[in-house]
């Protein structure tokens, strides 16, 4: 198969759901004629022009707003925040409009649209455009949430989540941009709540969230040089969650390491922490463990920033303190 | 719809608002109102004004004291009380209440319990009408209070940038709760707050449907036109109040009896008299059938089954 990066993969399911459907639209700053601050949007403009792929004013709530306005009219806008630590100022029409649309109304309206941000450390960018707030999200009863972790499952996510007649938000770690891997070609569609096996193994089972997958990959790696075999597991939507297959892994290993990249208290890897121990509990040898970020803002030295969320030496200590439980 | 000169339709749509909050406030007095109301009595000439220029394919979107626009886009009076109250057949499943009442057929996007938050909506209406050529407008109705919402001036911006047609029409009732506006409001000309986005500005009297009526025709017609959208400000004021039962010391017995004095319906059934559109007894069987229609649907509110409980998990998603 053609590898791809995982930046070129979301403009090829953002082209391909485009010339499939005329009522998608983009919707964000700098990401017509420019492309987009990452090249996100690159070419787009090219083929869609400035009615399909609009830039907006920097007025996020406003333009958010207008977007679920006109989503609840016929339109399926993805919008772009382009940094998640700026969803602070969406949040009124994200949560009190877009996410409660279908339930208020009785089902006589939904937001069919995407919000796609960008997150995660690596780039030192500091304390107001690092921000992993991927949890504030899946706490919202009436969004859907997808964290993709390679260029195949970004095109097939981004493709299902703007046909799913919900609002769905997407979390992009900018360090994946540039990762490449294998993408289908063609239409490609990840449905929501199907997590992949990313590697099996029988000592220990690492969830792992986003940009986590690939930490935990190196990690497995890593460990299997000292017998360790450990299945890794990336859930890809965290809303809706698939936890049986979750909870199958975990039947096979018997020990269970969440990992997330946002802050730890309440956070992703809690919440799903928690559901398998409720889940989980009789197949379980030892107490479910997780990883995730330092509750900290996210600083811009170069050597504190690296020591805020989870990496592969980390995993991997955290899967020896699991087996030895 | 209807094929009577629009005189009497305004005041049909008024007399029918004026009826059914009247019937809001006693199912309100009785405790059967689930959380706080709010009544629209006295802005009913903006509501029928505004909403009697729109066709099918045009939208609305409604703020907190909005039964009234909802009746004049065309919401079924029943289910309208129905959803006051909290019952199943309402409009949203009575999920939703008196702030959250939408009603797809007849295009309208819903009241709104955030103070401003509708108007993104009616804005992003307008934006799907341009880009899918459909050629309907919006109107996004909002308080003197959301005129100080910064989103409400970011959405004007957007419009105006990309001339969308929608209708920004502020009902300026002097409050927002208990605060008078001008303690809380700065500049000398409020009319500014859509006339620095280059669009056209206009004061209205929104005690007289007439007068609304006429300003938004204007409006709708450059809307439609592709020039954009317009910022209506129109002086109305609230009969009761923030919520049914509010006992509105903060006004004075002066004001109270200016702004009772400039009462909408009395007001265009003088026009109609003096215009021989209709005389006395058509004025009162008019308003008899008003309160037959709302009557009719307190009755059907109060009669109306609780949902059930299995129905908590319903709609969560499309
Ligand atoms: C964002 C937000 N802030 C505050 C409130 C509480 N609140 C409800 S109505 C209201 C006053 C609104 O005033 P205005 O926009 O003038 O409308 P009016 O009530 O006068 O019709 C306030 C402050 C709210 N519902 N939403
Ligand atoms: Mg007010």
């Amino acid at each position: 198969m053609r590898t791809l990066s995982y930046r070129e993969a979301v403009i090829e399911a953002l082209a391909g759901e485009m010339r499939r459907d005329p009522s998608v639209v983009l919707m964000g700053e700098d990401i017509g004629a420019a492309g987009g601050v990452f090249r996100q949007t690159a070419g787009l403009f090219d083929e869609f022009g400035a009615a399909r792929v609009i830039d907006t004013p920097i007025s996020e709530a406003g333009a958010f707003g207008i977007a679920v306005g006109a989503s609840m009219c016929g339109l399926r806008p993805v919008f772009e925040v382009m940094f998640g630590d700026f969803i602070t100022l969406v949040m009124d029409p994200l949560v009190n409009q877009a996410a409660k649309l279908s339930y208020m109304s009785a089902g006589g309206f939904s937001a069919p649209l995407v919000l796609r941000t960008t997150m995660g450390v690596g780039s030192n960018l500091g304390p107001q455009h690092s921000q992993s707030l991927h949890a504030w999200a899946c706490h919202v009863p009436g969004l859907k949430v997808a964290l993709p972790a390679s260029p195949a499952d970004a095109k097939g996510l981004f493709a299902s989540a703007i046909r799913d007649p919900n609002p769905v938000v997407i979390f992009e770690d900018r360090m994946l941009y540039t990762l490449r891997g294998p993408v289908p070609e063609g239409e490609h569609l990840v449905p929501l709540g199907s997590a992949a096996l990313r590697r099996a193994g029988r000592d220990a089972t690492v969830v792992a969230t986003g940009r986590m997958v690939a930490h935990a990959l190196d990690a497995a790696d890593r460990l299997a040089g000292e017998g360790l075999e450990i299945e890794v597991i990336d859930p890809r939507s965290l809303v809706p969650l698939d936890l049986e297959a979750l909870v199958a892994s975990v039947r096979r290993t018997h020990r269970v390491l969440v990992v997330d990249g946002g802050a730890r208290r309440y956070g992703a890897a809690a919440e799903i922490a928690a559901e398998l121990a409720e889940s989980a509990f009789d197949w379980l040898d030892a107490p479910v463990r997780r990883l995730a970020a330092e509750d900290v803002p996210i600083p811009i030295s170069r050597t504190l920033e690296p020591l805020v969320q989870p990496d592969a030496a980390r995993i991997a200590a955290a899967v020896h303190a699991l087996v030895a439980g | 719809m209807s094929a009577l000169p629009d005189p009497l339709r305004l005041h049909r749509c008024m007399l029918l608002i004026r009826a059914f909050e009247e019937q809001v406030r006693r199912l309100a007095a009785a405790g059967l109102v689930p959380g706080l109301v709010h009544l629209c009595t006295g802005q009913e000439a903006v509501a029928a004004g505004a909403i009697v220029q729109l066709g099918p394919e045009d939208r609305i979107a409604s703020h907190h004291r909005g039964h009234g626009h909802c009746l004049a886009r065309g919401a079924d009076p029943r289910r309208l009380m129905a959803e006051i109250l909290g019952r199943a057949p309402g409009l949203s499943g009575g999920r939703g209440g008196s702030m959250h009442v939408y009603d797809a057929a007849s295009g309208n996007l819903g009241t709104n319990g955030i103070v401003g938050g509708a108007v993104p909506l009616a804005t992003g209406a307008a934006l799907a009408a341009q880009r899918q050529g459909s050629g309907g407008i919006a109107v996004a109705f909002f308080g003197d209070g959301a005129l100080n919402q910064g989103l409400v001036s970011e959405c004007m911006n957007m419009a105006a940038v990309w001339r969308l047609p929608v209708l920004f029409l502020c009902e300026h009732n002097g409050y927002g709760e208990f605060t008078a506006s001008a303690d809380v409001t700065a500049g000398p000309s409020l009319l500014a707050r859509g006339a620095v986005f280059g669009m056209p500005a206009e004061e209205v009297d929104g005690m007289d449907a007439l007068a609304v009526q006429q300003a938004v025709a204007g409006a709708a017609a450059r809307a439609r036109g592709g020039e954009g959208p317009s910022f209506l400000l129109c002086h109305t004021w609230r009969f009761s109040g923030h919520h049914a039962g509010d006992r509105q010391d903060y006004k004075d017995d002066e004001e109270t009896r200016r702004w009772r004095a400039r009462d909408p319906i009395p007001r265009l059934a003088a026009h109609l008299r003096a215009t021989g559109l209709a005389d006395d007894p058509a004025l009162a069987a008019m308003e008899a059938k008003a309160e037959r229609i709302a009557a009719d649907a307190a009755a059907f509110a109060r009669a109306a089954p609780e949902p059930e409980p299995a129905a908590l998990h319903q709609h969560l998603f499309a």
